[in-house]
């Protein structure tokens, strides 16, 4: 068992200021459901950004969609710009292997042309199996295979993290 | 193995062939109205396509003419990015006597991946389900006067769609119900959903009575029939099923049970008018409604896309 200790909250400031370098004027934020988008909607309030984040939604483009099926809803792609020639920080809570990020890239890639994508996380745990990195990370971490890590929310808006024995 | 009691779902009670609404559960029914709302929105993208299907082949078979039905099954596995197989098996094999197994037996050496099958017996999908290899899924585009689920299914979305909620809705259904196999599936399915008056309209001879036995009101007539209604879904006097002289003349009918403006005053001001297509106007509806405000058939037409995307997607991402 992992002793492990992540303060979400402390992460966040990290992440904060990580994205703030990355930002240039026309630069827009996508948030990938749903801990990406809890990111975003925060990071757009504090980075003082106009108009709304993107959502971005995986589950179209799955490839472990023949074993795991439909698994949620995938209504909640919403990109309120033009994704031609846009600048895109795509965020999420966790990088592992990296093949939510290759379906999330491929489901951008279905409403326009970016001029360029970067990637920021709160978490990257290794194990990648794709040549995908992060331009930020705010914490880098190793877990045990089993263990699946992600970001939860409560009412007043903290964030923390859970982390849950696989079966 | 296919559960012998509802050879749809597989053992944990997941959707794997699309045969019937009787017997779906509740969930199954609201999973695919839900995931369909999601495939709505693929037609606002520059790349109309998701790759789901990628790979896979489906067939088309129709046993049984149907353009509008086959079409938009086609651009519904199009936009999932399978390839679409159409067999215009009405004159073919099945002419030239090939038993309907063989030609399904033919068809998997051929790596059918999906069957959608139209068929003018009743049953027909559920023969080809049971003998069928364990990775091929099927979907019943109609099989006789049994039951068109797709269809319920995309009446079931523009019905939620436009109000919402089932569970006060007053629902008429209009016209030539015993030879209906929408009427079925649109009975079973509002059924399911909790829909707590539902009334089949019409005259003696279309509209028997033992089809209270599904639980609905028996009207034969009109104006009991769609007063205070939310929902009117009419149907279309199905000429080419009818042996004999079961009705006086289209003119009569449409004097008795066509609707007209006025004829739809009776219902909710706010109520919506639906038809499965083809339409026969002045024969079941006049063209000032199948026009008019209060018509949704042709959303159903682009909601019916959504919906078959959603069913091929889920039985295809589900185990036997």
């Amino acid at each position: 068992m992992s002793t492990l200790h992540l303060d979400a909250e402390a992460l966040y400031a990290d992440l904060l200021a990580g994205v703030r370098g990355l930002l240039n004027p026309d630069a827009v934020l996508v948030g990938i459901w749903s801990g990406g988008a809890w990111l975003v909607e925060r990071l757009q309030r504090d980075l003082q950004l106009a108009g709304e984040p993107g959502v971005i939604s995986s589950a179209l483009h799955r490839d472990d969609f023949s074993s795991r099926g439909m698994t949620a809803a995938a209504d909640h792609t919403k990109l309120p710009f033009e994704v031609d020639g846009s600048r895109i920080v795509l965020v999420d809570d966790v990088l592992y292997t990296g093949r939510t990020i290759r379906a999330a890239v491929n489901e951008l890639f279905d409403f326009g042309r970016p001029a360029s994508v970067s990637l920021a996380v709160l978490v990257d745990r290794g194990g990648r199996e794709l040549p995908i990195q992060a331009a930020v990370s705010a914490a880098r971490i190793t877990l045990p295979r089993e263990q699946r890590l992600s970001l939860a929310r409560d009412a007043s808006g903290r964030f923390s993290f859970d982390i849950k024995e696989q079966a | 193995m296919l559960s012998r009691r509802n050879p749809q779902l597989n053992s944990h009670g997941e959707l794997i062939h699309l045969l019937s609404i009787e017997g779906l559960p509740q969930a199954v029914v609201t999973q695919i109205l839900d995931t369909a709302g999601s495939f709505l929105s693929v037609n606002d993208r520059d790349v109309k396509k998701v790759p789901l299907l990628r790979g896979k082949s489906v067939f088309n078979l129709f046993f049984e003419n149907s353009t509008r039905t086959r079409t938009t099954f086609e651009i519904a596995a199009k936009r999932l990015s399978a390839d679409v197989i159409n067999l215009d098996i009405a004159r073919s094999s099945a002419a030239k006597g090939e038993s309907l197994l063989d030609t399904i037996a033919n068809l998997s050496a051929m790596h059918a991946d999906m069957f959608v099958v139209r068929h003018s017996e009743s049953g027909a999908p559920y023969l080809i389900a049971q003998h069928c290899a364990p990775h091929v899924r099927v979907v019943n585009a109609g099989d006789g006067r049994h039951q068109h689920p797709t269809q319920g299914l995309l009446d079931m979305y523009t019905i939620r769609h436009y109000k919402r909620d089932f569970r006060n809705l007053t629902v008429a259904i209009v016209g030539d119900i015993v030879h209906s196999r929408v009427a079925r599936s649109d009975i079973h399915a509002l059924t399911t959903l909790g829909v707590p008056e539902i009334r089949a309209v019409g005259p003696k001879t279309l509209v028997p009575g033992d089809i209270r036995e599904m639980g609905v009101r028996v009207c034969h007539d009109m104006a009991e029939g769609i007063r205070g209604a939310d929902v009117i879904i009419m149907l279309r006097l199905q000429n080419e099923r009818m042996s004999g002289a079961m009705l006086p003349s289209a003119g009569e009918f449409f004097k008795n049970y066509g609707l007209t403006p006025d004829k739809l005053a009776l219902a909710k001001p706010d109520a919506i008018v639906m038809h499965p297509g083809p339409i026969n106007r002045g024969v079941e509806i006049d063209s000032a409604v199948a026009d008019g405000r209060a018509s949704v058939i042709l959303p159903q037409v682009t909601f019916g896309i959504a919906v078959r995307m959603a069913v091929m997607s889920i039985i295809a991402g589900n185990n036997a």
